[in-house]
């Protein structure tokens, strides 16, 4: 059985195999994230959330799949047509796409590259398409202002996000993801690199147009931004790409500052419980971080965006960056690759 | 033979794409054309075994670069009748142009001889037990070092000029001071004055401004 | 504090903080909800609902016809037609209130001297076409015949401040 995984069609059928196994419950992840959030959100807004379909309101998802499902879909005169029905496709796809390489085990990843955090990062460059496109084609004004808005914005918070990655990859000496994790037995990087752990979440927060970034959407501006032209299943497909791309952010936090699949403590009660648990425990954190942040701030207005991202974040990742390669190399503490 | 064919497959999607993007009418279709062909050069990259170049190309190109420029297409109002309005007047000289392009290129082309240590170095691109990474940036860092420090000097220049040229200091909307607000402290700002009855209250001389 | 000691407070981001402590804490504070269709809100007995034309006790239905109600209704919600009936008494032949225009002011209760019109308790009306909405005279008869001991309650109570 196992000579037969090393043949050409093993391969093909193996990670056919492995990606079912991760975009099965990655799916339904995304649609009780969208439950999670309607439920934290309203817990911190004294109310109680969805509570009618099933049990607490388990069942809810699956009612608003249903509704997205059986609605129409409306095309608007003077679209571009192919674009608008390929944007929310490409946000989606993107979102998905990029859980290739997060390792949920030590070496539970379905493709274990040695660039993994670059393609991590282009991956969630190219996710600017979806939405600039989605933008364009709509023909609509609204949707081309939150198309511009979050082009710029997004741009603007690679550049700090890169910086940071640089920074760990410096304390690490190696583009792996699985190295990356290995790297901070001993310690979380969250602990040493604290301040560019903060920043790079923020960061994420810009990069997902989550609230209170979410310049792009924008509902009480520009109504829905980007997304005001779509309807029925393309629009769903932007809204579950928004809510794969918030747990993606999770898990690339939790890989680079949290320590991936590992325990909180290497002694007995914490060693009980397997890899994968730790990492959803902490991507789970990261993602309650993230309703969190959205129920309690409000929007900022687009200059503050902006002078955020370049006036503070630019500088103080660029300076922990020169400072960690400093130290590192003056106390020979630098990681030979 | 799967490689090769991944290597004809995106290849030709590629050109397809290089000819879409001089073709296309619209030009926002060019741009993403463009980035089509980015995106498959870097898959070609990828087949041909630099991982990391491909996905600095991604980032770089495709996810910055092609970004302002399509930003920039986009808010272009193109008018394509006036376009074509003196095609028939410029074509003589567009075509003399492209003429001299070919013939240079030619020259070039059949001028070019390939290094005989070249083949060689393109079947085995990387040192052993090294990663593509690690032997370019041993690469960069040691040998090109003044060249590349050179390059990066010029992209800095090149960074402050666009930026002189175009900053201008015009004062025409009011901005917030955001230090000086969160400075502000009540101590500052606020006096609190005791108001007797029917004498009512006036401010100490100082705050009289 | 000086400038210095004021930049390094704000990297603390110390408002941002006590902002999302005061949420957590309501995260896990009782919740306000009221499950509705099973759970309601005490009304007040001055509650604008429903309207509803009632009866004396002997069967006999208020409304006189004097078209104060219409005369003074706001938003034109009431129309009224009346002749002598057989026995000489005044009565309406025809009493509608359009509900879609009415804006539950309740001028119209206020007005009436033999407190005949009147606005019940009841706010779970809603239809499923706009005719529905437009109720004869037959329907607020049946309205105050169902809702009549609330009725009779709630105009009791609220008589003290009359």
């Amino acid at each position: 059985m196992s000579g037969f995984f090393q043949t050409d069609l093993g391969i093909v059928i193996l990670t056919l195999a492995e990606s079912l196994a991760l975009i099965v419950p990655l799916l339904i992840g995304v649609a009780y994230l969208t439950l999670f959030e309607r439920k934290v959100m309203g817990a911190m807004q004294l109310r109680k959330g969805p509570n009618i379909v099933g049990p607490f309101g388990l069942w809810q998802p699956f009612a608003d799949a249903l509704k997205m499902l059986f609605k129409e879909t409306i095309i608007p005169t003077g679209s571009d047509r192919l674009l608008f029905m390929i944007a929310p496709m490409i946000t989606f796809g993107l979102a998905v796409v990029a859980w290739a390489v997060i390792p949920v085990n030590n070496h539970w990843a379905i493709a274990d590259i040695n660039v993994g955090i670059l393609y991590l990062f282009a991956i969630s460059s190219l996710g600017v398409y979806g939405i600039i496109i989605a933008g364009w084609a709509s023909n609509s004004k609204y949707a081309f202002l939150g198309a511009l808005r979050s082009a710029a914005q997004m741009v603007s918070y690679e550049v700090s996000m890169g910086f940071i990655i640089v920074t760990v990859l410096v304390c690490v000496g190696s583009l792996n993801l699985n190295d990356i994790v290995m790297a901070q037995r001993h310690v979380w990087f969250a602990i040493p690199l604290f301040p560019l752990f903060i920043i790079f979440f923020i960061s994420g927060l810009a990069e997902t147009n989550r609230a209170p970034f979410d310049l792009a959407e924008g509902e009480s501006e520009i109504v829905a931004g980007f997304f005001v032209e779509y309807s029925a299943m393309s629009f769903a497909l932007f809204f579950l790409g928004e809510y794969a791309n918030m747990i993606l952010i999770s898990a690339m936090t939790t890989t680079l500052f949290l320590g991936g699949w590992l325990p909180l403590f290497h002694c007995a009660p914490f060693t009980w419980l397997p890899g994968p648990f730790w990492f959803l425990g902490k991507v789970l954190f990261c993602l309650f971080v993230f309703v969190w942040v959205r129920a309690t701030l409000p929007r900022l207005r687009y200059d503050q965006l902006m002078a955020l991202g370049w006036k503070v974040f630019l500088p103080i990742t660029l300076v922990y960056l020169v400072a960690v390669a400093g130290v590192l190399e003056y106390l020979g503490w630098l990681p030979n690759a | 033979m799967i490689a090769n064919l991944a290597f004809d497959f995106f290849s030709l999607i590629l050109l397809t794409s290089a000819v879409m993007v001089v073709t296309s009418r619209n030009p926002v279709h060019a741009v993403l054309f463009l980035i089509l062909a980015f995106i498959n050069a870097a898959v070609l990259f990828l087949l041909a075994g630099a991982e990391f170049l491909a996905f600095i190309l991604a980032i770089v190109y495709v996810g910055a670069v092609a970004v302002l420029f399509l930003f920039v297409v986009m808010m272009l109002d193109v008018d394509f009748a006036a376009w074509r309005e003196g095609f028939q007047r410029y074509a003589p000289i567009g075509a003399l142009v492209a003429l001299v392009l070919f013939v240079e290129l030619a020259v070039v082309v059949a001028g070019w001889t390939i290094a005989p240590a070249a083949p060689a170095a393109r079947m085995f691109p990387t040192p052993d037990n090294v990663t593509n990474t690690v032997a370019l940036g041993s690469l960069i860092y040691t040998s090109y070092l003044p060249l590349f420090q050179l390059s990066g000097i010029i992209l800095l220049v090149a960074m402050i000029g666009a930026i002189v040229l175009t900053h201008r200091d015009r004062k025409r909307a009011k901005t917030q001071n955001l230090s000086a607000q969160h400075a502000r402290r009540p101590e500052d700002t606020l006096v609190m004055v005791s108001a007797k009855l029917n004498e009512g209250a006036t401010l100490p001389e100082k705050e009289i401004l | 504090m000086n400038r210095l000691g004021r930049m390094a407070w704000g990297l603390v981001l110390w408002e941002i903080l006590s902002g999302m402590a005061l949420t957590l804490k309501t995260f896990f504070g009782p919740k306000a909800t009221i499950n509705y269709p099973y759970e309601k809100n005490p009304t007040s007995a001055r509650f604008k609902g429903e309207h509803a034309l009632r009866r004396y006790p002997n069967g006999e239905e208020r409304c006189i016809a004097c078209k104060l109600c219409e005369a003074v209704c706001p938003a034109q919600a009431i129309t009224i037609e009346a002749e002598p009936r057989d026995d000489g008494s005044r009565r309406t032949t025809r009493y509608d209130i359009d509900m879609t225009k009415c804006i539950y002011c309740g001028l119209c209760e206020e007005a009436c001297p033999v407190d005949a019109i009147v606005e019940g308790p009841n706010f779970e009306f809603a239809t499923e076409t706009r005719e529905e909405l437009l109720y004869d005279k037959a329907k607020l008869l049946d309205n105050g015949d169902r809702w009549e001991p609330e009725l009779a309650k709630r105009l009791e109570l609220d008589a003290p401040y009359r």
